[in-house]
């Protein structure tokens, strides 16, 4: 028995000592953690089962059969955030650089497949050179395998993805697929193809940084979601992301005590909206003032800044926030913010959260850049997954709806469950001036008729109540009371039951 | 009495008057520009009259709007508050002819007290101590030094035509007299080209102390005690207080009485103030009259009891004023902070925008006079001040905890605002012993105002109150729900705070009514209603009542408190650990940059990438406020990229140009 255990415990320090000390010291002096400090921070203390501990590669070309680590490069298991169970594998840089083996992969899939049954979160923390090469088509394997189980749990747990290191070729397609992508500065990249193979093809001179970085994929590319500074904040960031989400696809967001009043008042909003009509305004204090405790969780702030979504609590239920920012374009859609928002709604829809929709949007971004870029089929994207979400969906108005950007946005007409507007609400189809330059051709040289019909127009369609006659808008609320009509609704559809026909998937316009 | 009056004027001033006349069942009119269309005084008032376009020029300044105004609402007599229209005589008149009273001085005093040298002639003529000097050219070194022997050293030798301090000298004997001439001679007619040079006592160590007087139309003149505003920041006051700390008995008496004869003099009737510079030896000369109510009366409102605007409306009314000069006793103290929408940090920029939050302190013993409310917009167009901060106490000493508490509560966000540098004043041992001089500000000072200059608070409060606040937060997620049945989340005691790299280990455990906290071997038993979301944390840390401001950005947690800003964040033991393995980020190097130095519209960007620039040469127009910045190179070199275009609208520190 001795001797067992002795065994055993030879085993273990041999796993958890990776690829070795030196290995851990070059993994900290480049800023990084090793793969089991990473987990250690990230759950809660003492909560990690690790499993496959003592898993080993089996390959035997190049040398391979002499070099045996347990554990093979990952470190795989499961434990608790807040005391809610999440599955977590974790690459190991310093045993192989992290490379995925076949091994490797099913240590991957073990977790996944264990996540499935019992419905709960998988965090991926990446630090990967990428394929094991010794390995072959072993390898590639592997990772088909591991795409295949992130399209099954797409939409039943939720997938996050951190990227702590290399990142690069086929290896970026599984957090690609997951439903968040977290970077940490510096330290992280992702591409397709590496600056070496960039510099031969196409003879541009680009650093891994700038190719691939925290940064471009947060402002530039809008591939990741968010980016932090270092391993310590991004992993406890990322345990205050996972307490917003739902375990599965069949539970309701978790509950998270609080003590701010469902009915408090906001006096500060009913002067929110400027008296001029083309000046713009924060929509991130709307935001702010409304949810629980101050408390908004924003995703992808450094990318298309003109809508902003997030995640916040009502009665300390998380809720999706979807808004127009008019401080950035206007608050016009465009490519990037439809897609920004689309993926976002669709999220929270799979995973049974409510989506809250302020709306300001002056319409969409005109031009042919926009054209030739597809905003048509990107615009339907949004269109498309309100149209099909079947989540509580609350909308408020605050200033300008015109035009389709309105339908868009959560409007009643896209099944919208409650839809509000404040009284300087204009929901109509285009800016006043614009629609009487239209209605009105034949008096565009007299600068006095057109700027009687504009006050006309704008008297009769710049307002909430044409909409309210027609039931398109529930109520005209005021400012100040916002939080309270949205706790309020929010209660009332706690039990909405809304299915949408038997189908094996919608065809959403990629 | 009236039954209604009209306030010509905006902000703070106006909504205090609207109050006073409130209290008296005086029905008010507010007027108001564009920019004031939702400003508070327009709320307050009973009724609020529409006066034109935003610029002062074309509302609070146009006679005849507010005329009109008040003929349309029937005000019977308007108060002018302060600046705007309040020292115009021909405004006076104007109302008077229409039958409209004027709470404030008749013309006469208006007028003669406007004049520089008109009010110095009067108030010499009405045995108001004048600074001694000789007006007229000064032949040669014999004839200074005779001059000088008459007025007393030290003296000053000025250039007619100076400025600057070009040109001035100042002597303490004959000497230095003959020798001061001879320089301040050469040195103006090189810097002028005129060598004139005229001479002046020289006041040693400058107080500005002044006198607030009330008079009626019956012939009754009295003294209301004395302010000192020696705090002041180019000119401006900053800090005001009541009474002075340096004045006895005697003086006040005597300037008090000096300025009954000057007020007299001019048949003043009204609130009105005497200003005095004082010297380090308690001589005292007459600056200047100011013939309103000045910003800082609320002082002298604590320490006698009165109301000022009160007693100007019964004035105006043609009453007697209702207490004589015995009746005036000076009781406490009163301390009065300018709180202003302007960026110490960022050499007093101004700041504008939209009131994100704001909460002023609240409290007995605390005043705020403010004219702007959460959610308001304090506007380009006007004065930045926010508020003015009061706090009455037995003592200087309590009167100014007071302030630095009150300080402490003080919410603003949304736009800049100086509380971190009244703080910085509030605890500055100089101020706190009374040494106080009108150069304050320039000697302690001396290279400008920057976050080192706010002395360092006891940091073990922040400490504590972070570590506090982070298990309140962990004792909430630990609250959550869906958590595994019998393994659920267990806060431990232990935690980490760590600040600008340093490492504090603590110990956090819930207590009665709290948390107790250890720290460095001292134990702090905390408690507070604070609840998250809140700005203000409200605390009594071992029975002392502390305030911090909190903002959570991520992990970090913001502290404000005495002028100091802690980022702090708090980690378990094993986190702190690792953290400590992260490496320290350099900032980037911001020499390579052009940044906006505040929020505004980029009109123009000089230079083209790949030029070569020259120290001091044009790079690019920044508008904001109305007024046209050009920002210039610092130093030689090459512009690399250029990251914005004319156009743009520009936040504080966004990038405009690359260098090379």
């Amino acid at each position: 028995m001795q001797d067992m255990i002795s065994r055993l415990d030879e085993k273990r320090a041999a796993a958890v000592n990776g690829g070795g000390e030196k290995r851990i010291q070059s993994q900290h002096a480049k800023g990084k953690l090793t793969a089991r400090e990473r987990i250690e921070l990230f759950l809660d203390p003492g909560s990690f089962e690790e499993w496959d501990m003592f898993v080993e590669h089996g390959c035997t070309e190049f040398g391979m059969e002499r070099q045996k680590i347990p554990g093979d490069g990952v470190v795989t298991g499961y434990g608790t955030v807040s005391g809610r169970l999440v599955f977590v594998f974790s690459q190991d840089f310093t045993v192989f650089g992290g490379s995925l083996s076949g091994a490797h992969a099913q240590k991957i899939c073990k977790v996944m497949d264990h996540a499935m049954k019992v419905g709960a979160p998988v965090i991926g923390l990446n630090d990967s050179g990428g394929a094991r090469i010794q390995e072959g088509v072993e390898s590639l394997a592997g990772y088909a395998d591991v795409f295949q189980r992130n399209v099954l749990a797409s939409g039943v747990v939720p997938q996050i993805s951190m990227i702590m290191g290399p990142c690069a070729g086929g290896a970026v397609y599984s957090p690609s697929m997951t439903d968040f992508i977290f970077m940490v500065k510096d330290t992280s990249y992702m591409f397709v193809t590496g600056p070496d193979v960039v510099k031969t093809v196409t003879h541009e001179t680009v650093t891994a940084e700038e190719l691939g970085g925290a940064v471009t994929h947060t402002t530039k590319s809008g591939v990741a979601d968010l980016a932090f500074e270092n391993d310590v904040e991004a992993l406890l960031m990322l345990r205050r992301f996972v307490n917003f989400l739902p375990a599965n696809n069949r539970q309701l967001p978790p509950v998270w005590p609080t003590d701010d009043p469902a009915d408090r008042k906001i006096p500060s909003l009913d002067t929110l909206i400027p008296t001029d009509p083309n000046k713009p305004y924060d929509m991130m204090e709307l935001i702010k003032k409304i949810v629980d405790d101050n408390d908004f969780f924003e995703i992808q702030p450094g990318y298309a800044g003109n809508i902003l979504t997030g995640f916040g609590r009502m009665e300390g239920s998380t809720v999706g926030i979807v808004a127009n920012q008019p401080m950035v374009l206007a608050g016009c859609l465009d490519i990037d913010s439809s897609k920004k928002a689309a993926r976002f709604v669709r999220f929270c829809d799979a995973f049974n959260i409510p989506v809250v929709t302020l709306v300001d949007v002056p319409g969409f971004l005109p031009g042919t850049s926009q054209e030739y870029g597809g905003i048509i089929k990107h615009g339907a994207k949004l269109l498309y997954a309100y149209a099909e979400a079947t989540v509580p969906k609350i909308t408020v108005i605050t200033r300008k709806a015109y035009g389709g950007a309105y339908d868009v946005m959560a409007s009643k007409h896209l099944r919208g469950d409650v839809n509000l507007a404040w009284p300087t609400a204009e929901i109509a189809v285009m800016g006043p001036k614009g629609a009487v330059e239209i209605i009105f051709r034949q008096d565009l040289g007299n600068q006095e008729k057109i700027s009687a019909r504009t006050d006309e127009y704008r008297e009769k369609f710049a307002n909430p109540f044409v909409a309210g006659s027609r039931g398109f808008i529930d109520d005209v609320i005021m400012p100040h009371s916002t939080r309270k009509r949205i706790c309020r609704s929010l209660a009332m559809l706690k039990d909405k039951e809304l299915e949408n026909p038997w189908r094996k998937h919608g065809n959403i316009p990629l | 009495m009236f039954e209604k009056i009209l306030i010509a004027n905006r902000g703070e001033i106006a909504c205090r008057v609207i109050k006073s006349a409130r209290k008296m069942g005086i029905k008010t009119v507010a007027v108001y520009s564009d920019a004031d269309r939702e400003a508070l005084h327009v709320r307050m008032a009973d009724e609020a009259v529409h006066i034109g376009p935003s610029p002062s020029s074309e509302s609070y300044l146009v006679m005849e709007r507010i005329i009109q105004a008040c003929k349309d609402t029937g005000a019977q007599a308007v108060h002018p508050g302060y600046g705007f229209l309040s020292e115009n005589s021909v405004f006076c008149e104007a109302l008077e002819a229409q039958g409209i009273a004027f709470i404030g001085p008749a013309t006469l005093a208006i007028n003669s007290m406007g004049d520089k040298i008109t009010s110095k002639n009067l108030a010499e003529k009405a045995g108001v101590n004048v600074i001694p000097g000789y007006t007229d050219v000064v032949r040669d070194a014999e004839h200074a030094v005779e001059i000088s022997n008459g007025i007393g050293y030290p003296v000053m030798l000025k250039a007619s035509a100076g400025g600057g301090g070009k040109g001035m000298r100042v002597a303490w004997n004959e000497a230095e007299c003959r020798d001061g001439f001879e320089r301040a001679t050469n040195e103006a007619r090189s810097s002028f080209g005129d060598d004139r040079v005229f001479i002046e006592k020289f006041i040693e160590e400058p107080r500005h102390i002044e006198i607030q007087v009330m008079a009626d139309t019956h012939g009754n003149v009295i003294y209301l005690g004395e302010r000192e505003c020696s705090i002041q920041r180019r000119h401006q006051k900053v800090i005001e207080e009541a009474p002075s700390p340096f004045i006895d008995e005697a003086t006040r008496k005597e300037m008090g009485e000096q300025a009954v004869k000057l007020a007299k003099a001019v048949q003043y009737r009204s609130a009105g103030t005497v200003e005095f510079i004082v010297d380090a030896k308690r001589n005292f000369y007459f600056l200047e009259m100011n013939t309103r109510l000045q910003v800082e009366h609320p002082v002298t409102e604590l320490v006698t009891g009165q109301d000022l605007v009160e007693l100007m409306i019964r004035v105006a009314n043609g009453e007697a004023l209702p207490l004589k000069q015995a009746d005036v006793k000076l009781t406490g103290w009163a301390m009065e902070s300018r709180v202003y929408a302007e960026d110490p940090f960022r050499n007093f920029l101004p700041s504008i925008g939209r009131l994100v939050k704001y909460e002023p302190p609240e409290g007995e013993n605390v005043r705020v006079d403010t004219g702007v409310y959460e959610g308001g917009e304090v506007s380009m167009f006007y004065d930045p001040m926010i508020a003015k901060l009061i706090t009455y106490g037995a003592t200087r000493n309590e009167a100014i905890v007071r302030m630095q508490d009150a300080l402490d509560a003080y919410c603003i966000q949304g736009v800049r605002h100086n509380i971190s540098f009244l703080n910085a004043l509030m605890v500055h041992p100089r101020f706190i012993e009374g040494r106080l001089t009108t150069n304050f500000i320039a000697e302690e000072y001396p290279d400008g105002f920057d976050a080192s200059c706010v002395p360092q608070d006891d940091p073990a409060k922040s400490i504590v109150i972070a570590a506090m606040i982070h298990r309140q937060y962990m004792d909430r997620a630990a609250r959550m729900s869906g958590q595994l049945q019998g393994h659920e989340r267990r806060v431990n005691d232990e935690w980490v705070v760590v600040i600008g790299g340093e490492q504090h280990a603590v110990t956090v455990v819930a207590a009665d009514d709290g948390y107790q906290v250890t720290y460095a071997d001292n134990s702090y038993q905390v408690s507070t209603e604070w609840a998250f979301g809140q700005p203000l944390l409200h605390s009594t840390i071992n029975g002392k009542s502390a305030t911090f401001q909190v903002e959570r950005s991520g992990l970090w947690l913001r502290l404000f408190h005495r002028g100091n800003q802690i980022d702090a964040l708090v980690l378990t033991p094993r986190a702190a650990e690792l953290h400590a393995l992260m490496p320290e980020k350099e900032a980037p190097d911001l020499s390579k940059f052009l940044l906006s130095p505040m929020p505004g519209l980029l009109v123009k960007v000089s230079v083209v990438e790949g030029q070569e620039v020259k120290a001091g040469e044009e790079l690019a127009v920044v508008e904001a406020m109305k007024m046209e910045n050009v920002l210039r190179a610092s130093q030689d070199g090459v512009v690399a990229s250029v990251k914005a275009e004319a156009g743009d609208s520009l936040k504080v520190d966004q990038v405009i140009i690359e260098f090379e």
